[in-house]
C-alpha cells in the first residue's frame, strides 16, 4: 500500500509549527522521525490531512545538561543519546535502553519526542521516562505546561498531550553518584518488537543497601507501568538472590497486560518476573550491561 | 488540495529535480522518479532493511521518509558503491563469500554495512551481529554475510569501503 494524499508543511521554527497544527487542529499530525508514524501512514492505519515536518527546526533538537537534569529537545536523534558521554554519565539507564531502541539505522532518525509522543506500549524510551520520573514539558498556544512521565502515558498510542501541543522538551533527573541501571527486555530478535522490558534505577548507600529504587515495565499493558510494589520490597535491601526474587514476584501486582498476536497475558506477566529478576541481577553484580554513576 | 513540490537532491554525484507530490516514498522516488532501481521496496513498513540509503551519509530507511523531506540533500544509494564496472571491497566480499543468493535484501545491507565499517573499522562479530539485526535476509542464514563483512573490514585501506 501506499500513503494517502496528504498537505505537507516543513515549517522551521517550533512558532510556526504551532501555529501550522493550531490552525489545521485534528486534521495535522506534527512528523518527527517518522519510524513510528510513517509506517502507520503507509499501511493507510494512520491518514492525516496534514502533515507538519518538524525536521527543519534546528531549535527542537539539542542535548543540554543542567545542575539536575539532563535536558533533551524533542527532534533530538536516538542515536544523539547512543554516542552522548553526558547521557552515560549522568543518565545510565536511557544508555543501558538505547541499544534496545530498534535498530541503528532506526536509531539515527528516529527522535526521543517522536518515541515518547507516539506512546507505543512496546517502546523502551517511555519506560525509561517512567523510571526516572521524567518531566515532559508540553507546548502549544495556551502556553508550556509540565506533565510527570508518570501522568504523560494514558493508554495505547495517547498521550496526556492537546490535540495542539507538542512535546517541547525532554527533562531527565541526573542520577546521584552510585546510582545503578539496568534494562531487560525480551523479544523476537535484538533490536526488534520488545514483548516486554524492564527499565532498572537502583541507588545503592555506602553498606551496598537500597536507598532509592525505580522500576518500570514496558509491554505488560497499554503503557508504562511503574512497579511501585516491588521497589517497595526492595527499598533498605541489600540486592541479594532472595530480595530479587521476592520483589520480581512482586512486580506483577502493578502491570496489567493484555494478550494479542504476540503472547499471553499469562506470558507477558511471567516475562516482567524474568525481566525484573534479570535487571536485578545485572544490577546486583555490576557486571556487563550495568552503568554505574561514578563522580 | 495536496500541492506538488519541486524535490532537487543528488543521487550519487549526480542531480535530479523532480515534482512530486508530498505523499511519494523516499524510496518510490529513488525508484520510479530516478529510475535507480537498485533500491528495493521490501516490507515498505520500515521492518526489513531491503530499502536502507544514505542521506547526507547517514543510513535510512527510504520507505519511512519521504521524498519531499530529501530536498536539498545528498543520497548514495547502492548503485554509487562501484567504480564504474568495479565493485568496491565490500561488494566483492559479499561476491567472494556468497553472502548473497537471491539478492533482493542485499542492496540495504551493502548500505547499512557502509556506514558501519566506516564507523567500526575493525568490529568485532558481536558487533557485526547486532549491526545485521536492522537487515532480514531469508535465503543464507546470516553466517556468510558475517563472513564477508569480517573479510571486507580486513581489506587494506586503499580499498576502503566508502562509496
Amino acid at each position: 500500500m501506499k500513503p494517502a494524499p496528504f498537505e505537507y508543511f516543513a515549517p522551521e521554527t517550533a512558532e510556526e509549527a504551532l501555529a501550522l497544527l493550531a490552525e489545521y487542529g485534528m486534521d495535522a499530525r506534527p512528523l518527527a522521525g517518522g519510524q513510528s508514524l510513517v509506517p502507520l501512514i503507509n499501511m493507510r492505519m494512520a491518514q492525516p490531512a496534514v502533515l507538519v515536518d518538524l525536521n527543519h527546526c534546528c531549535e527542537l533538537a539539542y542535548l543540554r545538561e543542567e545542575e539536575k537534569m539532563l535536558v533533551s529537545g524533542p527532534m533530538t536523534r536516538q542515536r544523539e543519546l547512543e554516542i552522548s558521554n553526558t547521557v552515560r554519565a549522568h543518565c545510565p539507564l536511557i544508555a543501558e535502553a538505547v541499544p534496545h531502541m530498534g535498530h541503528a539505522t532506526i536509531r539515527n532518525r528516529g527522535t526521543v519526542g517522536g518515541s515518547l509522543s507516539h506512546a507505543d506500549p512496546s517502546a523502551e524510551l517511555p519506560g525509561v521516562a517512567v523510571a526516572l520520573d521524567a518531566e515532559m514539558v508540553a507546548d502549544g498556544p495556551n502556553g508550556r505546561r509540565t506533565v510527570p512521565a508518570t501522568e504523560f502515558f494514558l493508554a495505547e498510542l495517547t498521550t496526556a498531550l492537546e490535540p495542539d501541543e507538542v512535546l517541547r522538551e525532554i527533562r531527565f533527573p541526573k542520577a546521584p553518584s552510585g546510582s545503578r541501571a539496568a534494562f531487560a527486555e525480551v523479544g523476537s530478535h535484538f533490536g526488534g518488537l520488545a514483548l516486554v522490558g524492564v527499565a532498572a534505577r537502583v541507588d545503592l548507600d555506602s553498606a551496598g543497601r537500597c536507598a532509592a529504587v525505580a522500576l518500570a515495565a514496558i509491554g505488560a499493558g497499554e503503557r508504562p507501568a511503574r512497579l511501585s510494589s516491588a521497589e517497595t520490597v526492595l527499598m533498605g535491601e541489600v540486592l541479594g538472590e532472595q530480595v530479587i526474587a521476592e520483589a520480581s514476584e512482586a512486580a506483577v501486582i502493578d502491570v496489567d497486560p493484555l494478550a494479542d498476536l504476540h503472547a499471553t497475558a499469562h506470558w507477558r506477566r511471567r516475562a516482567v518476573v524474568a525481566m525484573t529478576a534479570r535487571a536485578l541481577r545485572e544490577i546486583a553484580d555490576g557486571g556487563e550491561g550495568v552503568a554505574e554513576v561514578r563522580r | 488540495m495536496t500541492a506538488r513540490r519541486d524535490v532537487r537532491v543528488t543521487v550519487n554525484g549526480r542531480a535530479y529535480t523532480r515534482n512530486v507530490e508530498p505523499r511519494m516514498l523516499l524510496v518510490d522516488f529513488l525508484r520510479h522518479e530516478c529510475g535507480l532501481t537498485g533500491t528495493h521496496v521490501g516490507c515498505a513498513h520500515g521492518v526489513c532493511g531491503a530499502c536502507t540509503i544514505l542521506l547526507d551519509d547517514v543510513s535510512i530507511r527510504s520507505c519511512l521518509a519521504f521524498a519531499v523531506q530529501a530536498e536539498g540533500k545528498e543520497i548514495t544509494t547502492v548503485e554509487g558503491l562501484a567504480d564504474g564496472e568495479s565493485p568496491n571491497a565490500l561488494q566483492r566480499a559479499f561476491h567472494e563469500n556468497h553472502a548473497l543468493q537471491c539478492g533482493y535484501c542485499t542492496p540495504g545491507f551493502l548500505m547499512s554495512l557502509t556506514e558501519f565499517l566506516r564507523e567500526t573499522p575493525d568490529p568485532n562479530e558481536a558487533q557485526i551481529r547486532e549491526r545485521l539485526s536492522g537487515n532480514l535476509c531469508r535465503c543464507t542464514g546470516y553466517a556468510n554475510i558475517v563472513r564477508a563483512v569480517r573479510a571486507a573490514a580486513r581489506r587494506p585501506r586503499d580499498e576502503d569501503c566508502a562509496p
